[in-house]
């Protein structure tokens, strides 16, 4: 096998017969470059996918309430419904909830003031345990905590686009004081998230500050306009029966139709991000079958190419065996050279096809469930071993029987 | 050189045999120039091929140069058809995409030899068949003629002992055919054995001696 003559013979051979050659490969290469662009494809989109839900926890369920739909119980219809701070502890203690924070709306006050700077940024008032439910990375300090809820301190925990508008750069903003719709708060911690500029750009506060100093006007201090929570590692259907009991839960407490799908809208992210999941799985399994298939079609068309490339050579066969070439030499010949087209074909394929993915990625705008194109290695190697070794064997059956065949026989092939 | 003794071959045709060559028994010494004739159908291809061991037979006993060749193995018969036989075939049969210098080296590939020793001998070669100027030439870019004498050289190259030509001349014309024949005549001369398989009288009429066959057997020796 690591004869040079043999080699040498073999690349003669390739090179004289260039159009069996270029099929051969083209068959190959085109197999493992579709198999790798499709992968790359199907993983850029999954990429996409988790891109677009990396920001919130996909374990979240979100609650707002709405304006009732139906009559129930001797109300009217279109009765606003308002969360509270008791509804917020009720649905605490349910079985099953892990983290769980309140939001309260700051209408139209959310000027940020500092020395001669001022912008508008979204102010939350929220729970400690929202970190969680955003992702919020604190880079600085610390977040809201249950002190601050008790206290209804005057606290801000600021997103570090904040606090390079306000502060100058360098300055450590912690335990400087900001006004935020008219007070002052003390900043206690710099965030960033994920979620990109929007996100940096937010201010949280503590829910029980707000709801004292910016609730009086929007209808009580307990007021609560949105309840988020998480549930852990529970599965779709535990969710759901959690999801199903917190909606019990208010509409006894607050009368309403547990049937009435405007007077509550729960959002369970889980159900959300399965269904989505499940169509990219769904979409993965398909990019698999398809590059199956594709592979497939190349192991076909190698054979296909091999069987004819041997049995044109039958009478080539036959005139090497009535000089001397025995079975052994002619099966090695054929074998090798099999083996090596397909080899360096596939490897060209690869090459070509991670090539292109790379070509892809650095020219590619930033485009919504689309990112970040990736090919397995291991999954592009396997395969083009996998056609290497189908288009080897493609070569060696016929290869086999030519070696076996006549001399005679051989030679009055025509 | 040769001895064959009471050599029986048939064919299986479907569900009969056709019984080809029938205790057929001839000699040939070391050096001789002979000619093997018959019609088509007389069994003379056949011989040919057990000769030059492309083909076996059913019993009887065939010596080359005193050894028995029986029931060898394709290695053995490789080796043998390497060493000591060179054919020479009435289509040719070189290489296609291999140009003469190639083509006449191919066998010193099955000796192993290095590339570039054999391919220097190689040109030696077709200089003795006086093709020189053609070494870097495609078969398809030659005449019959000049493809004949590739393959003579392809045949001599081995140093064989035994030269078998099946029809040499079959598909050239009467001038070139009697060029060929000098020059199998002068390779003979040099001290080695050829076995011409012919139809044509006057190909066999520039042969020593010719073997006559019909239905199997040889009528005249």
């Amino acid at each position: 096998m690591f004869n040079i003559d043999l080699w040498q013979e073999i690349y003669g051979t390739v090179r004289r017969n260039k159009l069996r050659t270029f099929l051969t490969a083209l068959a190959v290469a085109w197999g493992i470059f579709m198999l790798v662009v499709l992968l790359a494809a199907g993983k850029g989109l999954r990429n996409g996918i988790e891109y677009q839900f990396r920001d919130d926890a996909v374990n979240s369920i979100w609650i707002w309430p709405g304006k009732t739909s139906v009559a129930w119980g001797g109300n009217p219809i279109g009765r606003q419904i308002q969360l509270t701070n008791d509804d917020f502890e009720a649905i605490k203690r349910l079985p099953g909830v892990e983290h769980i924070t309140g939001r309260v709306y700051l209408w139209d006050e959310g000027t940020v003031r500092r020395g001669d700077k001022r912008s508008a940024f979204d102010i939350r008032s929220v729970h400690p345990a929202h970190r969680f439910l955003e992702k919020t990375l604190i880079t600085r300090g610390r977040y809201i905590d249950d002190i601050d809820i008790e206290q209804r301190r005057k606290v801000a925990v600021i997103g570090d686009e904040v606090r390079d508008f306000l502060f100058k750069k360098g300055e450590d903003p912690i335990a400087q004081w900001i006004t935020i719709a008219g007070l002052e708060y003390q900043v206690v911690g710099v965030f960033q998230d994920e979620g990109g500029q929007g996100e940096r750009r937010k201010i949280f506060i503590p829910i029980s500050t707000a709801q004292m100093a910016y609730g009086g006007a929007q209808g009580g201090s307990n007021r609560v306009n949105q309840i988020m929570l998480t549930v852990g590692k529970a599965d779709l259907e535990t969710s759901q029966q959690l999801e199903a009991r917190i909606l019990k839960l208010l509409a006894e407490k607050h009368r309403f139709s547990p049937e009435d799908k405007r007077a509550l809208r729960i959002n369970n992210n889980l159900e959300e991000y399965g269904e989505v999941s499940m169509i990219f799985t769904i979409l993965e399994l398909f990019v698999w079958v398809v590059g199956f298939l594709t592979i497939m079609a190349g192991i076909v068309g190698v054979s296909n190419i091999m069987l004819i490339a041997v049995r044109e050579r039958t009478r080539e066969i036959g005139i090497r065996k009535s000089f001397g070439a025995t079975p052994g030499s002619i099966l090695r010949m054929i074998t090798l050279e099999a083996l090596v087209l397909t080899a360096v074909s596939g490897y060209l394929g690869l090459a070509a096809g991670i090539g292109l993915i790379e070509l892809v990625t650095s020219f590619l705008p930033e485009i919504e469930f689309f990112r970040d194109p990736q090919v397995d290695m291991r999954i592009a190697i396997m395969a083009t071993v996998l056609l290497v070794v189908s288009g080897t064997l493609a070569g060696f059956f016929p290869a086999w029987r030519a070696a076996r065949i006549n001399p005679i026989e051989a030679l009055r092939d025509e | 050189m040769i001895r064959l003794e009471k050599v029986n071959k048939s064919y299986r045709m479907g569900k009969g045999a056709l019984h080809v060559l029938k205790d057929l028994s001839l000699e040939v010494e070391a050096g001789e120039l002979v000619s093997i004739m018959g019609s088509s159908g007389s069994g003379k291809s056949t011989l040919l091929n057990i000769l030059g061991l492309l083909d076996g037979y059913d019993n009887g006993s065939y010596h080359l140069e005193g050894e028995l060749m029986r029931g060898l193995s394709e290695r053995q018969a490789a080796h043998y058809r390497n060493r000591c036989i060179g054919f020479v075939f009435q289509s040719f049969n070189l290489i296609s995409f291999k140009n003469a210098i190639e083509n006449v080296a191919l066998p010193l590939y099955y000796q192993k030899v290095p590339r570039r020793r054999r391919n220097r001998i190689a040109l030696e070669y077709l200089e003795r068949v006086g093709l020189r100027d053609w070494a870097e030439h495609l078969p398809s870019e030659m005449s019959g003629g000049q493809k004949q004498r590739v393959a003579i050289a392809r045949a001599l190259i081995g140093k064989p002992k035994l030269i078998l030509a099946d029809e040499p001349t079959g598909a050239l014309d009467t001038e070139t055919s009697y060029q060929l024949m000098e020059l199998l005549r002068e390779i003979n001369h040099s001290g080695i054995t050829i076995l011409v398989v012919t139809h044509e009288h006057d190909i066999a009429a520039r042969t020593d001696r010719t073997i006559r066959l019909r239905d199997g057997v040889v009528v005249e020796a």
